[in-house]
């Protein structure tokens, strides 16, 4: 993994012909990338505690719909969902139509309140289904336990919700902040012009525009420091959630209930949906009248992008698995570095990635031939985070409450980890499969280089269709994208959460 | 022992002349896509070639140039098609070009050509393209753009990172030279956003985000012959507009030499140039004898035409973008 960060960047810098320097552009480029991260990932994950505590505690039907909906915007490529939300928010959206008639408008979000729009509705879901797990991992005993001793909402705040938002929040916190860092497209179309530029966009530009590989190789090494340093605060603050063992009972909250707190967390989880649901529905809309009329070389592509989905979410489980085992075994110091230096893949530039990928490889092979494989790699290297961020608190979990149970019955190797661990996993194992297979679905990033438009992913299709003056057809192609991807995401998510209730 | 390996040897052998020889042709991916000119080119010079015609889809013009320098001499590139006169330039610094030796061909172009290294096979005008429904009548040039009431928005493409981006910049300066960054301050108020590449930009603009995008001047030939709406149309600058024209160069190192320069006679026939109007929606290098496709002469036609030479180009790039962005970054 540090291989495909780290390993690529050395590559872009020995072909450079010496290092780059930055220029004061590039440093109002880091301000701004900062910047916009920070209240992107603040707000994403503040919003996402009242909805996740909301649907951690209320019962409704269309709940598990609503929650395999919540990894819809994450998974959409960038055009689709900018396109979903500015026919919402945008000066000919529904909202601006709404105001027209009252003589107001229109709404104009470009500038740093559409980036940030843009993202928390990227990542609001993400957070709100990270928290949620947390949330969904206090043993239902606790609560019990917690009513049976006549406990106020404060006191269950206090003695369960809080320290779980400890351990939760910062890695949360910190994966956000490194997806918004490395934001480009987003950045740059709703921050309504060159003010809006990121680190991201001044690597494409030293690469592409100037083909100065030293200053691209050092912009790439400045993100990554800055999410170094990021990672390093989070994991600091983070603190390991204790809560003992339960029997794995379905959560039922025997805590006391009032009208205003059902109210509040109606209004909270109305709000999520609409905010989320409203511009995925304009994607549906606009793609239901291109589907039907679809070439059949879309189909291909869709079915290449399964290959490619799929081959990613097993591979993201083959290093996320044992990272986070080994993670929880060697605890402390080493354990958190581990887990950082999985969590950092994200921060590497898609762009630097490639580019180093293909210095590599080109000597030694055809980088067209492997364009589908590299594609799955490194779109399992871009989920590690999220794998990580929820099978690490999950292991470490069921090694607290079980491990010494474990080793009183001299359960290692694989009798531990069929019998002990993986039950346990099972929810987050689905979460981490169907999220990486949506999210490889939905990827175009680093395959730019290598991409053969003979074989052309979903993704690239999509653009192509684009590039071609066929809009609608490009409708067509997002909403059969995001099907799959949603089906993709539900499949995996269901797997893991079966025999919940057994 | 040695008759089998021999007779083995003679298999292998004619086993290989029986294959056709690979030209490999790097392009951009719009090129290439089901939807552009590369399959109906590749089967027709595949008929006349005797050879296996690959061509290999690199992103964009800047991207398949990147792409070259980081392969140099050992490329598998034969003839690299797309790159345009803001980039020949550079590419031809690279060294990796050989000369094209092709001489008295009749362009039809708006200005001269006489380049050693690359050809151009197709060529298109900026424009800033509107809906006739929605604005009934669009400014007239980028100085009446800046004096239009503010909630005229265009959207256009960031010159890192999108070719019709960079094709603005070039323009704005050379209609206005040292006065661009005054008409890139009376453009800021207008311009709602700007894009990572054209698809954003051209889809925003379709969504009715804004009034204008900056497309070619050809954009409306696509939605009156593939589409039957004629609603679209671009807006004629008194300055004049900016000229992109395509070319294709071959490689010196290549191992197909005779079959590269066999491609570049056929790029400039009737069997490439005829597919060029409806796939890649630009002007032909050379006008087929069939002559252009009914619906495109219903395209404005600039009285005057700005380019700069490969070596300007290269040489006000960087400045203009300085300008350029100080100007919208205020």
């Amino acid at each position: 993994m540090l291989m495909l960060s780290l390993g690529t960047l050395g590559a872009v810098l020995w072909r450079a012909e010496g290092p780059g320097a930055l220029n004061g552009a590039d440093w109002s480029a880091v301000r701004f990338t900062l910047g916009q991260a920070v209240l992107s990932s603040v707000l994403s994950v503040a919003l996402a505690v009242p909805v996740a505590r909301a649907l951690a505690r209320r019962r409704f039907r269309g709940r598990g719909l609503l929650i395999t909906l919540l990894g819809a915007p994450f998974i959409l490529p960038v055009i689709v969902a900018v396109l979903g939300l500015l026919a919402v928010f945008g000066r000919s959206g529904l909202i601006s139509s709404m105001l027209a008639p009252l003589g107001l408008g229109p709404i104009d979000i470009y500038g740093l309140e559409g980036v940030v729009l843009a993202h928390v509705f990227f990542n609001l879901p993400l957070a709100t289904r990270l928290v949620l797990q947390g949330w969904l991992a206090i043993p239902s005993e606790q609560f019990r336990l917690a009513a049976a001793l006549n406990f106020t909402p404060r006191d269950v705040a206090r003695t369960l919700e809080w320290p779980m938002l400890r351990s939760v929040l910062p890695g949360a916190l910190l994966v956000i902040f490194l997806i918004c860092m490395t934001s480009f497209a987003v950045a740059l179309t709703l921050g309504g012009g060159p003010g809006a530029t990121t680190v991201e966009l001044a690597i494409y530009q030293a690469f592409r525009f100037e083909f100065d590989l030293g200053r691209a190789a050092l912009l790439s090494l400045v993100q990554f420091g800055l999410s170094g340093v990021a990672a390093l605060l989070a994991f600091a603050i983070a603190v390991p959630g204790v809560f003992g063992a339960g029997l794995d009972r379905p959560l039922t909250r025997w805590d006391r209930d009032s009208a205003v707190r059902r109210i509040m967390d109606g209004l909270w989880i109305v709000l999520a949906a609409l905010f989320l649901i409203v511009p995925l529905g304009m994607v549906v809309l606009h793609g239901a009248a291109g589907l039907p009329h679809l070439p059949g070389t879309v189909y291909w592509a869709a079915l290449r992008s399964l290959a490619v989905a799929l081959g990613s979410a097993g591979l993201t489980l083959a290093l996320a698995l044992p990272m986070a085992l080994a993670a929880v075994r060697l605890g402390g110091g080493r354990g958190a570095a581990l887990q950082a230096a999985g969590t950092l893949s994200i921060a590497a530039s898609p762009l630097v990635m490639g580019t180093g990928l293909f210095i590599m490889l080109f000597p030694l092979a055809d980088p067209m031939r492997l364009a589908l494989p590299v594609t799955a790699l490194v779109n399992a290297a871009m989920s590690l985070p999220f794998a990580l961020r929820a099978l690490t608190p999950a292991v470490a979990e069921a090694e607290a409450g079980f491990g010494r149970l474990a080793d009183s019955l001299g359960m290692t190797g694989m009798a531990r980890l069929r019998l002990m661990l993986l039950p346990r996993l099972r929810r987050p194992l689905g979460f981490t499969l169907g999220l990486s297979a949506a999210l490889s679905m939905g990827d175009l990033g680093v395959i730019a280089l290598f991409a053969d438009p003979g074989h052309a992913t979903l993704p690239l299709q999509l653009y192509g269709l684009m590039g071609a003056y066929r809009m609608q057809d490009a409708a067509g192609a997002a909403l059969l994208l995001l099907m799959l991807s949603l089906g993709l995401f539900w499949i995996f998510d269901r797997g893991g959460r079966a025999h919940a209730d057994a | 022992m040695k008759v089998p390996f021999i007779a083995a040897g003679i298999l292998c052998a004619t086993m290989a002349s029986a294959e056709p020889p690979v030209l490999t042709v790097y392009t951009y991916d719009s090129f290439v896509s089901d939807w552009g000119p590369g399959p109906q080119i590749e089967a027709a010079f595949e008929a006349q070639c005797g050879c296996d015609l690959q061509f290999v889809g690199a992103g964009d013009g800047a991207a398949l140039l990147a792409r070259l320098r980081l392969e140099g001499v050992r490329t598998k590139a034969d003839v690299v098609l797309g790159l345009d006169t803001n980039l020949t330039a550079a590419a031809a610094e690279t060294g990796l070009f050989a000369r094209h030796g092709i001489a008295d061909v009749a362009f039809d172009l708006p200005v001269g050509w006489d380049d050693e290294m690359f050809l151009p096979y197709d060529w298109g005008y900026f424009a800033f393209v509107y809906d006739k429904t929605r604005l009934a009548t669009p400014p007239t040039s980028f100085q009446a753009l800046a004096d239009a009431p503010e909630d005229l928005k265009i959207v256009i493409q960031d010159p890192r990172s999108s070719t019709p981006g960079l094709g603005l910049l070039m323009w704005v300066k050379a209609a206005y030279g040292d006065r661009a960054p005054d008409i890139w301050a009376g453009l800021a108020p207008h311009i709602l956003t700007v894009t990572k590449g054209w698809s954003e930009a051209y889809g925003m603009f379709l969504e009715g985000e804004a009034d204008m995008v900056l497309s070619y001047t050809t954009s409306p030939a696509y939605h009156l012959i593939a589409e039957e709406d004629d609603t679209k149309a671009a807006a004629p600058f008194d300055e004049g507009h900016y000229l992109q024209i395509e070319v294709a160069g071959r490689i010196a190192s290549s191992d197909q030499p005779e079959l590269a320069q066999q491609f570049l006679d056929f790029m400039l026939s009737d069997g490439f140039q005829s597919v060029i109007p409806t796939t890649n929606w630009m002007y032909p290098a050379v006008t087929p004898a069939g002559g252009l496709p009914q619906g495109f002469e219903t395209l404005i036609a600039p009285d005057t035409a700005l380019v700069y030479s490969a070596g300007e180009a290269a040489r006000v790039r960087d400045v203009a973008l300085d300008e350029w962005r100080d100007a919208l970054s205020r």
